[in-house]
């Protein structure tokens, strides 16, 4: 039993969060946020050629630096306490997933991209009328000669204004909410056909509404095996999860810490308000959601390498605690910094938006709930 | 014990409704259907046609311009507003300043600002909080010092609503640094166009302009707009407060949202592919919501029937605010589940019209995220929910 981390994650980790002491402020934030393209380039190219971390899951032979899952755990924290905006999720976490473990000809030359900085990718998933049923999908890509022609609508594309590629589930057979004839597609953000709408999100990213319209790909755009690409579609959104729910832990951290802090100089009846014990237990209680989340980030990405079943059933566990984590540590926040946590201007209102964010992304508390009673209690009994 | 509503109450009903069918302004109504932000016209339209028909302020004693209703008319007026989700008529004229006019006030200021404010002709603003006092409101520190006929007044206050419209303001500035906090407080109204006043936008988490910091330097104020006794103020201030957590159960409203979510929720498809409405997950918490609801209507309900036979409102009102906030809250959260991916998007101050063949999700959704954000304050404003359960510690059940 170990949860220690070795010399080389918490040079990681030092290194990540010593860039973003630097130059992540949360001024600085504010900026990119407000600024026309919404993220920092220049930012990303350190990030390749500084800091080295987006090889950071990839193995050496591709110019990695031999990571894994407790890799992308370490980096998502750091960025989760800086709430950088820029696009690891979807890049490293995702598209790096899909071409890690799809077998993609492709694969070396585009991770080879990745690490460097040259390729930023956008995973477009979900559909408007799907929710959180990953194989509900209305878009189809139908053969055509040797490749594809791809048609629908993708619903709330996270980074897709700042990727070079999409990584795009579709139909290639079967029913709309079939397991089978589900195909997973490396589409050139660029290609013919490819429509996009782009707005700001409530937790200061962007994304965009991805509509396809008769968009022509060649063979070599389909990431694994026709039809049968639900599991790893599963496999790498449960990665995504712990990683975001690692950027949770980052994010409940500062809920927390800034909420001890500001009831510590916050003086009302004559006295700080952190004296007043009905507050204390809320912060005990605050505490405590933090802790478990921690946990639950812990054993969630060291469940990512065993089988489907336990994987599934790890995540959905770890996603539920995060959940609930994230509202009630972000509310209890706000509560307690009074109408200074309704102002735009503190951070402490930011980090309660992300937190809520990511208590729907890939899933809410009630959709992981139900997964968890499918895998663990429907199937036993 | 008795439910029904008398013919007469269903007479009168009958006559609401028909009047807001028939009064309501449509390029208001589709306004809020556009969600656009409302300007001080837009919420004074609705104020203006009510005052003409004389049911503006349903709270007034009669001699001032109140209609006379019964407390079972007042609560079907409320709940026939939000029924047709008219624009809310501001409370700080009507439902704040005015009854402390007319409970402590001279004829002058009577005369001065009573009609005047049921007109819509005075748009007002709340100097209470200011940085170093919240729920510790006592302490406030704006000081106004008596030279001849006038005060001088410095100082800040805060998250004063809405006072970047605002004609007048009603103040409470320490007059006695010696005396206890409570006991060296008087309560000024003060011109929001004097010299000295200025008037800063705080913006807040959804991206709304709502609250402001409203700073006072060397501001000349005359004693004529003094209200009540010089250090008396608190007991204006303490009177106040009890009249604006009276209307802050918001039952008739928080009704009317988990409609919208119901509607919301039909149209909302869940895992199973079936209506969001049907999820067992996801319609548990609308019934629990409903059901909360419903012991916080019957018990703003006694209350209401408390206050016909004679018992004013109480620090059991205190209960109305703590319920009434947490279902709001909990009315912003489930539209934010139902939204789904389509919660995200935010488009305060970003351009969405122009591609009607390339849409951003469903109407519904587009506010329900700076909703909810916005809607945190309802625990903190008021009186926060801790100082409102100390209140009831104290003063209901003796601790």
């Amino acid at each position: 039993m170990d949860f220690s981390f070795t010399e080389e994650q918490s040079m990681l980790r030092d290194t990540v969060a010593s860039f973003l002491q630097d130059k992540y402020d949360f001024e600085t934030r504010r900026g990119i946020v407000k600024s026309e393209t919404g993220w920092r380039p220049d930012y990303w190219k350190a990030f390749a050629e500084e800091l080295g971390i987006l090889g950071a899951p990839f193995s050496e032979d591709l110019g990695g630096l031999g990571g894994g899952a407790t890799e992308n755990m370490i980096v998502m924290e750091e960025f989760g306490k800086a709430l950088v905006i820029e696009p690891y999720l979807g890049t490293v976490v995702i598209g790096g997933g899909f071409l890690k473990h799809s077998g993609y000809a492709g694969a070396a030359d585009l991770i080879g991209k990745i690490v460097g900085g040259e390729a930023t990718f956008a995973f477009a998933y979900a559909e408007p009328q799907a929710r959180y049923t990953w194989r509900d999908l209305k878009t189809t890509a139908k053969k055509d000669g040797a490749g594809y022609v791809l048609n629908g609508h993708k619903a709330v594309v996270v980074g897709a204004p700042w990727a070079s590629h999409l990584i795009v589930t579709a139909r290639t057979g079967g029913g709309q909410r079939d397991e089978g004839g589900v195909s997973v597609f490396l589409v050139d953000k660029n290609a013919k056909g490819v429509v996009t709408r782009d707005y700001p999100t409530i937790d200061g990213l962007r994304a965009s509404e991805v509509f396809f319209e008769n968009v022509s790909v060649g063979a070599d755009a389909l990431i694994g095996a026709e039809g049968a690409g639900l599991p790893l579609v599963e496999k790498v959104i449960d990665e995504a999860t712990a990683a975001v729910g690692a950027e949770a832990v980052g994010v409940l951290r500062k809920l927390h810490e800034g909420t001890l802090e500001y009831t510590k100089q916050r003086k009302q009846f004559g006295q700080p308000i952190a004296q007043f014990q009905v507050l204390q237990h809320r912060m005990v209680d605050m505490f405590i959601q933090v802790e478990q989340s921690v946990s639950m980030t812990y054993m969630a990405t060291i469940k990512l390498s065993e089988s489907d079943h336990e994987r599934a059933k790890a995540i959905s566990a770890a996603k539920v605690q995060i959940g609930r984590a994230c509202k009630f540590v972000g509310q209890n926040a706000i509560q307690l910094h009074g109408g200074m946590g309704m102002t735009d201007e503190m951070a402490i209102g930011h980090y309660f938006k992300r937190a809520t964010i990511i208590e729907g992304l890939f899933g809410s508390v009630d959709h992981h709930l139900r997964r968890y009673e499918g895998l663990s209690i429907d199937k036993a009994a | 014990m008795n439910l029904d509503f008398s013919p007469e109450e269903l007479a009168f009903r009958e006559e609401v409704r028909r009047f807001i069918a028939d009064s309501y302004p449509a390029n208001l109504r589709d306004k809020q259907m556009s969600e656009d932000s409302l300007n001080k016209e837009d919420y004074l339209a609705w104020h203006k046609i009510l005052a003409k028909k004389g049911w503006v302020a349903p709270g007034w004693p009669t001699q001032y311009g109140g209609p006379g209703w019964t407390p079972t008319q007042k609560y079907i007026w409320s709940e026939e507003q939000a029924r047709a989700d008219t624009v809310p008529i501001l409370p700080f004229g009507i439902n704040m300043v005015s009854p402390v006019i007319y409970t402590f006030g001279s004829q002058a200021q009577k005369d001065k600002f009573l009609p005047a404010t049921y007109n819509g002709d005075i748009w007002w603003c709340q100097g209470y909080s200011e940085p170093g006092s919240g729920s510790d409101l006592a302490s406030v520190r704006t000081r106004a010092v008596r030279e001849g006929d006038h005060y001088i007044v410095n100082g800040q206050k805060t998250w004063t609503t809405l006072a970047q419209f605002a004609d007048w303001g009603f103040f409470l500035c320490r007059t006695d640094t010696e005396a206890k906090p409570q006991a060296g407080i008087s309560f000024l109204l003060i011109d929001m166009k004097s010299p000295g006043v200025t008037v800063r936008p705080i913006i807040t988490l959804g991206g709304e302009h709502e609250v402001n910091d409203v700073f006072l330097d060397n501001v000349k104020v005359p004693v004529e707009n003094r209200i009540f006794d010089e250090n008396q103020g608190w007991t204006a201030a303490k009177f106040l407060l009890a009249h604006e957590r009276s209307g802050i159960a918001g039952v008739a409203r928080s009704k009317r949202g988990i409609e919208r979510i119901r509607k919301m929720a039909t149209n909302e498809l869940a895992d199973d592919s079936g209506p969001l409405l049907k999820d067992p997950f996801f319609k548990r918490k609308v019934a629990e919501l409903e059901i909360d609801l419903t012991a916080l209507e019957f018990t703003e309900l006694r209350t209401l029937a408390g206050e016909a036979s004679g018992k004013g409102p109480g620090p059991e009102s205190s209960l109305l605010k703590i319920k009434g906030t947490e279902i709001q809250q909990r009315v912003h959260e489930l539209a934010l589940e139902a939204a789904g991916h389509y919660g995200a998007p935010y488009f305060r101050g970003f351009p969405t019209d122009g591609d009607n063949a390339h849409p951003i999700g469903p109407d519904y959704a587009h506010e329900t995220a700076p909703s909810y954000f916005n809607g945190r304050k309802t625990s903190i404003y008021g009186g926060s929910n801790e100082i409102q359960r100390n209140i009831i510690a104290k003063m209901v059940l003796g601790l």
